[in-house]
């Protein structure tokens, strides 16, 4: 479940800002969409005495099944503390369509999870969003990193709380394949070729790749980049302050290469990775007839390892934290679903209220405890954690600090870094079949970046 | 109103018949009204707004002139585009026109003919998108998914024995270099009484030869020249790169060749069960070993059907095996209603069924071939399903035709409406020719 709502979420933000200039025509559609997303709503919490009792929060979110199950007891414990009734209504992949729709309609919800922080900065554009009152910033201060706060700033205002985390820096691997290889998980990315290069000695191509899905590739790219030219440095290419043919961007793409240039280490060889898809990939690793020995991807592969392929974490499946690219520190790339106010929202108090329930150890703690979740909260205390790999994970995310950074591509406009057979993702596939000259990767992905920013 | 005040005025003995017709003009135009209404809101409006948003930029609020169209014309996808979309109007047209008409001439003859038709026609009744799913899955590289590329495999297979290490390599440093033809060759020479070690990487246990053995420790060689070739890794890691290691298992049936100076092979033999080797009655001298290239050949995987190269042919295949039908039985219908008497006559003074199908049947079928052939051309132009559908991302930029172009570069990312609007116009002006072909031999055909 987490899989698939990761990765639509994946593109539901980035089909969403495509389809910003579109909206007039979308308008209908999005009628339809939400008349289907309506009869989602669940409306659940007992009429007990409190503060807000008698008062409904609607909270709008891309969240299905498992996830909003367990999202419904978050609300729960809500509405048990303030005696607020509240609903969820889920909106399918398509979040600002049927947001906009709903506030045309004059029917908004109070608060919405969004699932990017390009899709954050669309609402805050349009004016739909009321800042966060300093209280809950407070509370923000104190439990989070100062970078989920900053990605929740527009503009200097401070709209965007980061409750839900994605952890993209991780490398899965079987341990049987590394026992039979003889290595241990790597602490470098240096050790990581090297280990790359034994596990292939001993016939097992060491890395399998989904070149057939861009995302991967840029997120592959995120993660050398961001450990070895820094955070600073990340931003300003993020924002594209930095072209892309900058020496840093370059001297990533030749450690890559040096990757993708050899077709012992990946399954299939290069051609064969760009014929392999997300879930086909971690199939290659996890599937009942092992074809690699390691897949790079975030967290909610672990989803996909225990319920497709019904390996146990921690026993038959594993991770290492993505390694440090030389000396410099190892990278957490991340994302996140981040809660947001909306100032057409009716009840205006209790929604800023829930702000700061979700804000606090409290709420994080519900959701840790079903399963399935990565919290930025540095409060949380990591026993409400489930199971020792998640934990790790979050531990990991959390220690990362002001480090993490956010998926470049996501913040990139879709034109670069969010669509099929276009800009980031088209040309880091052609990369990986041909990863010979990295200067001229670099300037095809300027001339992209160049015009998408610029449009 | 009446007529008596008609019939007062002399001059205007005409009027009647005049108002008359005037009513009548009303009446028409009433009629049209509606029509002409959906035809404006619907058509013209969309092509005029079209025209009008590809002279502006993306954003829709300066004026750019024809620079979308400048911009068009030096973009290399929208290059591609074109050369694609020349390329699915020249062959997909002329081909099914062609099969239709041999498929409607052969069906006449035989006596399934309604079911064979019916077969042939199914495909219509498949929506593009369905046809597309299940042609991305027919076309899959993996012989175990694609059902071409598994007919390919297995014809290719049954011809050729697969070598028994794809996967091996030499243990680079260790005095093994790869040579030509994907062959490894010694870097040092060795002669009788020599004895050699091999080592190669890469192989999984589970992939070693049915009794394989463990590598046998290289033993002093009197008078022969020996050696081993064996898998220089142990299960577990441990041991020692270049060496034969306990746990170490040898590769039986390696072939492997001794080169003289010349480069001439002297020698060639066959590993046994542990992996060794020996050449017996080798003249003295330094020769160079070789593990050929058979060893180490890579299963052959197939076609690559959805590869950069082949894509579009591919996805103008799945359009032929839509449409086929659609051809056939248009012309056949053309077939059933030729004169009779003109084949008969033709028949009677020798001519023979191929003069017959060429002097005869393909000129009266001429302007049913012309209705069939045009019909597609204007239909494949605007061809976006399949080619959306079948395209992997990572060949779309390859496949892309006019039409995939103008939506993705509007909305699938590109998000500049104004390219996309000059893109359409393209479009219309390729498919008003076509049009304007189609209209003129209506109304001479009703004349």
């Amino acid at each position: 479940m987490r899989r698939t709502t990761n990765r639509s979420a994946h593109r539901a933000g980035r089909a969403g800002r495509v389809r910003r200039t579109a909206t007039a025509s979308g308008a209908a559609l999005a009628l339809a969409l939400t008349a289907a997303a309506c009869g989602d709503g669940d409306t659940t919490g007992p009429a007990s005495e409190g503060e807000f009792s008698g008062q409904t929060v609607t909270v709008a979110g891309v969240w299905t099944g498992t996830e909003q199950e367990n999202f419904q007891k978050v609300l729960d414990a809500f509405s048990e503390k303030t005696g607020a009734k509240t609903d969820f209504l889920s909106t399918g992949d398509n979040v600002s369509t049927v947001i906009g729709s709903k506030i045309q309609g004059g029917d908004a919800p109070e608060v919405v999870m969004v699932p990017q922080v390009g899709v954050l900065n669309q609402f805050a554009d349009n004016g739909w969003l009321t800042p966060l009152s300093s209280d809950v910033e407070q509370d923000a201060s104190q439990n989070f990193a100062n970078v989920w706060k900053d990605y929740g700033t527009v503009d200097g205002e401070y709209y965007g709380l980061y409750f839900k985390a994605a952890h993209k820096s991780l490398v899965w691997y079987s341990p049987d394949a590394f026992a039979q290889a003889g290595v241990e998980a790597p602490d470098s990315y240096a050790a990581m070729m090297e280990t790359a290069g034994t596990i292939s000695d001993s016939g097992l191509p060491a890395f399998s790749v989904a070149g057939q899905d861009g995302w991967t590739l840029t997120d592959w790219f995120e993660n050398v980049y961001l450990s070895q030219a820094g955070p600073e440095k990340y931003d300003e290419l993020a924002e594209h302050n930095l072209p892309w043919t900058d020496r840093s961007v370059v001297d990533a793409l030749t450690t890559l290469g040096e990757l993708f240039a050899e077709d012992d280490l990946l399954a299939d060889g290069a051609a064969g990775a760009l014929r392999t898809d997300f879930p086909t990939s971690v199939q290659k690793v996890f599937g009942p007839e092992p074809q690699a020995g390691m897949v790079y991807e975030g967290d909610f592969v672990g989803a996909l390892v225990t319920n497709d392929f019904g390996r146990t974490l921690g026993e038959d499946a594993d991770f290492f934290p993505f390694p440090a690219v030389d000396g410099g520190e190892a990278p957490v790339v991340s994302g996140g679903d981040a809660a947001v106010v909306l100032k057409d929202g009716k009840n205006q108090e209790a929604a800023m209220a829930l702000m700061k329930f979700l804000a606090s150890p409290e709420a994080a703690a519900v959701w840790a405890e079903a399963g399935g979740y990565l919290s930025p909260n540095k409060e949380l205390d990591l026993s409400s954690y489930g199971d020792d790999l998640t934990r790790q994970t979050a531990e990991s995310l959390v220690e990362a600090g002001d480090t993490v950074r956010f998926d470049m591509s996501d913040q990139a406009p879709a034109a670069f870094g969010g669509t099929a057979g276009k800009g980031e993702w088209k040309i880091l596939q052609d990369f990986l079949r041909d990863p010979s000259d990295p200067e001229a990767t670099a300037a095809e992905l300027e001339k992209a970046a160049a015009a998408a920013f610029k449009g | 109103m009446s007529p008596t005040t008609h019939r007062r005025t002399a001059p205007g003995a005409a009027t009647p018949r005049r108002r008359a017709q005037r009513r009548k003009r009303t009446i028409a135009c009433l009629f049209v009204l509606p029509a002409l209404l959906l035809l404006g809101a619907l058509v013209v409006y969309p092509v005029i707004f079209s025209v009008g948003r590809s002279l502006f930029d993306a954003s829709g609020t300066e004026f750019v002139g024809v620079g979308n169209y400048t911009e068009m014309f030096r973009d290399p996808a929208t290059l591609t585009a074109i050369r694609n979309s020349t390329l699915w109007v020249v062959v997909a047209p002329a081909l099914l026109t062609g099969l239709g008409l041999v498929l409607a001439v052969l069906t006449e003859k035989i006596r399934w003919a309604t079911a064979f038709k019916l077969l042939m026609f199914l495909p219509m009744a498949v929506s593009f998108l369905a046809a597309g799913i299940i042609f991305r899955l027919a076309y899959e590289h993996d012989p175990d998914k694609g059902v071409l590329n598994a007919a390919v495999v297995g014809v290719h297979d049954a011809f050729s024995d697969p070598s028994p290490y794809p996967t091996a390599r030499a243990r680079e440093g260790h005095g093994v270099e790869p040579g030509e033809g994907g062959s490894y060759v010694t870097g040092a020479t060795a002669g009788p009484g020599d004895t050699v070690t091999l080592g190669f990487v890469g192989i999984a246990p589970k992939d070693l030869p049915e009794g394989a053995g463990p590598a046998a420790a290289p033993s002093a060689a009197t008078e022969e020249l020996r050696g081993v070739v064996h898998l220089d890794f142990v299960p577990g890691g441990g041991g020692e790169a270049g060496r034969v290691d306990d746990g170490e298992s040898g590769l039986p049936g390696m072939a492997v060749e001794a080169l003289d100076g010349g480069g001439a092979v002297a020698a060639r033999t066959t590993t046994a069960a542990d992996g060794s080797f020996s050449f017996a009655g080798l003249a003295p001298g330094a020769y160079t070993l070789r593990l050929p290239g058979e060893n180490f050949a890579e299963p052959w995987s197939g076609v690559s059907w959805l590869g950069p190269a082949l894509v579009t042919p591919a996805i103008i295949g799945a359009y032929l095996w839509i449409w086929t039908g659609f051809a056939m039985v248009l012309i056949g219908a053309g077939l059933a209603a030729l004169p009779r008497e003109t084949l008969e006559a033709a028949r009677m003074d020798g001519a023979n069924e191929w003069q017959i199908f060429r002097r005869i049947t393909v000129p009266l079928l001429a302007p049913v071939l012309t209705v069939v052939f045009v019909t597609l051309v204007i239909n494949v132009m605007k061809v976006f399903d399949l080619v959306y559908i079948i395209a992997p991302g990572t060949v779309q930029e390859e496949a892309n035709v006019l039409a995939t172009q103008m939506w993705l570069v509007s909305f699938g990312g590109g998000n500049d409406q104004g390219l996309g609007s000059a893109l359409a116009v393209l479009l219309l002006l390729l498919v008003v020719p076509a049009m304007i072909f189609n209209v003129r031999r209506f109304r001479r055909s009703q004349s």
